[in-house]
């Protein structure tokens, strides 16, 4: 359903727009239909900026996104709308994600007159009240207030509701459950992967392994713009061979057992990247010579649905 | 017995009257230990960290006794307090990383600091200095600004700061929180490290995140709505809990090796009650699928266990 | 329940604030005074209506100036042309800084560039120069003309204040939401936007209108301003044109030089309270 194909996203910073910022390098991957794919990273990983170019909130500066074939960097106008009849995001943020001076339902009203004008008062409310009732909120608690009157969890099932409304095919939801406490983090990760259900193909951003692993069939994981390995989720989870997949899974906390005794190197800040593998400064694998230093590993193909981008492996 | 608290309660003062935000908290903190303290947002584990250390307006102390080492903290009296604080009781706040002054170089931040609290800054510079070494920073941090370091450097800097004058009581708020994994780890390990290198007594961890509790501390305290819920050792609150709250708040944290389409995890319905004007009782009462006739009355935090404190009706009766 | 409360909060203390009720009651007495003054009066301006320089009296309640014309009846039509300038020129102003505010901040990139260049030469302009080289042509000159000048030359200051607020605006979610619901960008910025900076427009507009009236009444001074029409800082021009200081004649410029300076204090007070009324974090509660 959607493609990416060496996509990448360039900032000028500095004085005079003189250097460069490479926040997204040749990113390829794929989402089929009825998917969700995980696509893991930490802060600077440019996870969140793939998923802007995805909605067409941030422009692509080179490489393609492909949506059923069509490629959307090229859209605008009434069919950049057509776009967004199908694809749609939620964010991190729930409070502000709202215009905190409007009631939290005007979200739905503005996608009545966008995308509906033609459908009346009581037709409308009976659809609005479904796709509420599809996201387990009452609607008559929930409806007629302002944000800061409604949980955070209250407010991304909105979100989730907004987007049912529209009948869509793809949602972007970009570390949705971060902000939000642990016991209502499950509720609104379930919702979400019941909408598996209805069809729909999920890219779930987060930097949260055991989320990513409890609720997508691939993950894509992703380290300063670049992917360092794709798969599906068991193989990337229980055999994984990049040296900085292998050292996110030693470090993070665990509920199920103690961290083993994995020595972390700390390092300074980290110099933009040139040339070379992005993983290089840190990894710690014993004999990486020259090559790792100067030329990109490409993605490779290890297993039938294992891929990794290493000179070493 | 390095901390002990009794009956602690501390109220934000607003508009619209008093939020009940840490409403009785009774427990202690042996040495060498290291608690955890978690809970969701608005239980009163923020409340309770900085109270012990800085109680200022809109904090409001009503009743309550803390004790550090035998001796009592003073903690509604901001004067008195200054001789305990940095020296007795320490704390690296939420966002400590981010608040160094931009505009000073980190050695003379440090300096001033010690100058403040009537401490000999060169006399503790060869100290300084070991410890920097051991955190794994080099010495030339102490002639770089903030903006020079990275997120972990920062952090470790703050925690080396923190501690240099050995308080008995360390406490950490969310510091591990807006760190990227191996950062984490290594911040983690090094609190431990200074707990065993003796530089801190006993600490309290105040997180949101379990699982970081699960790796080094050594007893859990889970906070609900202003109220003390359960305390124990870290197994036994992770793997055998009693208190519904616990049961639930566990049960609903995804871990690696559970799939949903293998086992759907189930969260709290509800949400936790407002505390401008709690409810009688228990204030879990409202969401817990075990409350009965006794939980309007509110239970004490009671030690059912060695070393295992609940409050909880339904457990007390189990034991009676 | 609560939201009565969010609004009406605004409101419970915008009338309890004191800044904003003396300035309000300051400028509106004089609004009033422009209404009700000239029914007052039976002269006209510049009619001859009595004995030359005279002091206030229960006749000429101003006094009369050196041409024995009433300041009274100039004073109040003065004030009808101060207004008038302050909400057109000031208006003009206003508008002009809100669509190239709103343009550059929320366009950015070329558009911005553009703007920004075209707000600093505004901004660089000698007014006074260019107003002079007008006033050598246009040898008649109107209240209008004037205001439109003010308005198309005192509006740089609020499209940059504006365009940094939008640009810190624009980066939030909400905006970004409403670009995923297909709408138009004029549409988000006046419906998603405007409304979170309303306060910030209000207070621009307040102060864009005490600074027109201030340039007013100095070009009007310095002789720059209209030529066929009535207002206070011509009057000081007249007053000291004529030797009313020298004459010790305090009636007929006083009278104008207190009237624009309570006028345009109360706006910055007034300002000065909203601000405190709309930011929680200034209120002395």
């Amino acid at each position: 359903m959607l493609r990416l194909d060496r996509v990448s996203k360039v900032y000028k910073v500095g004085t005079f727009g003189g250097k460069e910022l490479r926040a997204v390098s040749d990113v390829s991957f794929n989402v089929e239909d009825g998917e969700v794919v995980s696509l893991i990273g930490e802060s600077g990983s440019g996870k969140s900026t793939i998923g802007k170019m995805i909605l067409r909130l941030i422009s692509i500066s080179s490489g393609a996104i492909f949506f059923d074939g069509m490629d959307i960097s090229t859209l605008s106008g009434g069919a950049l709308k057509e776009y967004y009849r199908k694809v749609q995001g939620v964010f991190q943020d729930p409070f502000s994600t709202y215009n905190p001076i409007f009631k939290a339902d005007r979200v739905f009203r503005t996608i009545h007159e966008e995308f509906y004008p033609g459908v009346k008062g009581r037709e409308w409310n009976e659809k609005l009240e479904s796709s509420l009732e599809a996201v387990g909120l009452n609607p008559e608690e929930v409806l007629n207030k302002f944000p800061h009157q409604l949980s955070g969890g209250q407010l991304q099932r909105f979100l989730i509701a907004r987007a049912l409304l529209l009948d869509i095919q793809f949602l972007v939801a970009d570390e949705i459950i971060s902000m939000l406490d642990a016991s209502t983090r499950i509720d609104v990760l379930n919702l979400v992967a019941d909408l598996k259900s209805r069809g729909l193909s999920i890219l779930f951003i987060t930097h949260d392994l055991s989320l990513g692993y409890y609720i997508s069939e691939r993950a894509v994981i992703l380290h300063r713009g670049c992917v360092v390995e794709m798969g599906s989720t068991e193989e990337v989870y229980y055999n994984p061979l990049h040296p900085y997949t292998r050292m996110l899974m030693a470090c993070v906390p665990r509920l199920d057992e103690k961290w083993q005794d994995v020595e972390v190197e700390l390092k300074a800040q980290q110099s933009g990247i040139t040339s070379g593998c992005v993983y290089y400064e840190r990894c710690q694998v014993a004999g990486k010579d020259e090559c790792c230093a100067t030329e990109r590993p490409a993605l490779r193909k290890v297993e039938s649905d294992h891929y990794v981008a290493c000179g070493q492996c | 017995m390095s901390l002990q608290v009794e009956n602690l309660r501390v109220y934000y003062q607003t508009l619209r009257g008093d939020v009940k935000a840490l409403d009785g908290a009774t427990f202690s903190i042996a040495d060498r230990e290291i608690m955890g303290l978690a809970g969701e947002s608005g239980c009163g584990k923020s409340t309770l960290g900085n109270g012990l250390i800085l109680l200022t307006p809109p904090m409001r102390f009503v009743e309550g006794r803390v004790t550090i080492d035998d001796e009592e903290l003073p903690i509604w009296d901001m004067e008195r307090m200054d001789g305990f604080r940095f020296r007795k009781i320490s704390i690296i706040p939420q966002y400590a990383m981010n608040a160094m002054n931009p505009t000073r170089k980190i050695g003379k931040m440090t300096s001033e600091l010690l100058e403040s609290r009537n401490v000999d800054s060169r006399a503790t510079l060869p100290e300084l200095e070991r410890r920097l070494d051991l955190v794994e920073l080099t010495r030339d941090v102490l002639n770089m600004y903030p903006i020079e370091l990275s997120g972990g450097m920062k952090q470790r800097m703050v925690m080396v700061i923190s501690t240099l004058l050995n308080p008995s009581l360390l406490i950490a708020d969310e510091i591990t929180s807006a760190l990227d994994v191996s950062t984490q780890k290594a911040v983690a390990d090094m609190l431990v490290e200074f707990r065993d290198r003796e530089f801190v007594k006993s600490m309290m961890v105040i997180t949101h995140d379990i699982s970081i509790l699960y790796q080094i501390a050594d007893s859990i305290l889970i906070m609900y709505a202003g109220q003390l819920a359960e305390k124990a050792s870290t197994e036994v609150i992770i793997h055998s809990p009693r208190h519904p709250y616990t049961k639930l708040l566990i049960s609903a944290l995804p871990k690696v090796g559970v799939k949903y389409a293998e086992r759907r995890l189930a969260g709290i319905p509800g949400n936790p009650p407002l505390l401008l004007d709690p409810p009688v009782g228990c204030r879990f009462r409202e969401r817990c699928p075990v409350a009965f006739d006794r939980c309007l009355q509110e239970p004490q935090f009671i030690e059912v266990e060695k070393d295992h404190f609940v409050a909880c009706w339904k457990e007390f009766e189990r034991d009676a | 329940m609560t939201d009565l409360k969010k609004r009406s909060e605004i409101l419970y203390f915008a009338l309890r604030n004191n800044k904003l009720r003396i300035g309000l009651a300051v400028v509106l007495f004089f609004l009033v005074l422009t209404f009700v003054g000239p029914l007052l009066t039976d002269y006209g301006p510049y009619e001859y209506v009595g004995p030359a320089s005279q002091p206030p009296s229960s006749e000429y309640w101003f006094g009369t100036t050196t041409f024995g014309q009433d300041v009274f009846t100039q004073f109040v039509l003065g004030l009808k042309a101060t207004f008038l300038v302050g909400i057109v020129g000031g208006g003009l102003g206003t508008l002009i800084g809100v669509l190239v505010g709103f343009s550059a901040g929320y366009r950015g990139g070329v558009i911005d560039e553009v703007l920004n260049m075209l707000t600093n030469i505004v901004l660089v302009i000698p007014t006074l120069a260019i107003l002079l080289i007008i006033a050598a042509y246009l040898t008649v000159r109107g209240i209008l003309a004037e205001s439109v000048f003010i308005g198309f030359t005192a509006w740089p200051w609020a499209a940059r204040a504006i365009r940094a607020q939008t640009f810190s605006l624009r980066s939030r979610d909400f905006v970004d939401l409403a670009r995923l619901s297909g709408m138009k960008p004029w549409k988000i910025i006046f419906t998603e936007i405007a409304p979170n900076m309303m306060s910030y427009l209000l207070l621009v507009f307040i102060l864009q209108f005490g600074g027109a009236i201030l340039t007013a009444a100095t070009l009007d001074f310095i002789g720059l301003g209209p030529t066929n029409a009535v207002s206070l800082g011509l009057m000081m021009n007249n007053a000291v044109l004529w030797g009313a200081l020298i004459l010790g004649m305090w009636w007929w410029f006083v009278p104008p030089g207190a009237a624009i300076m309570a006028i345009v204090g109360a706006l910055y007070v007034t300002n000065v309270g909203l601000d405190e009324v709309f930011n929680p974090k200034l209120r002395e509660m």
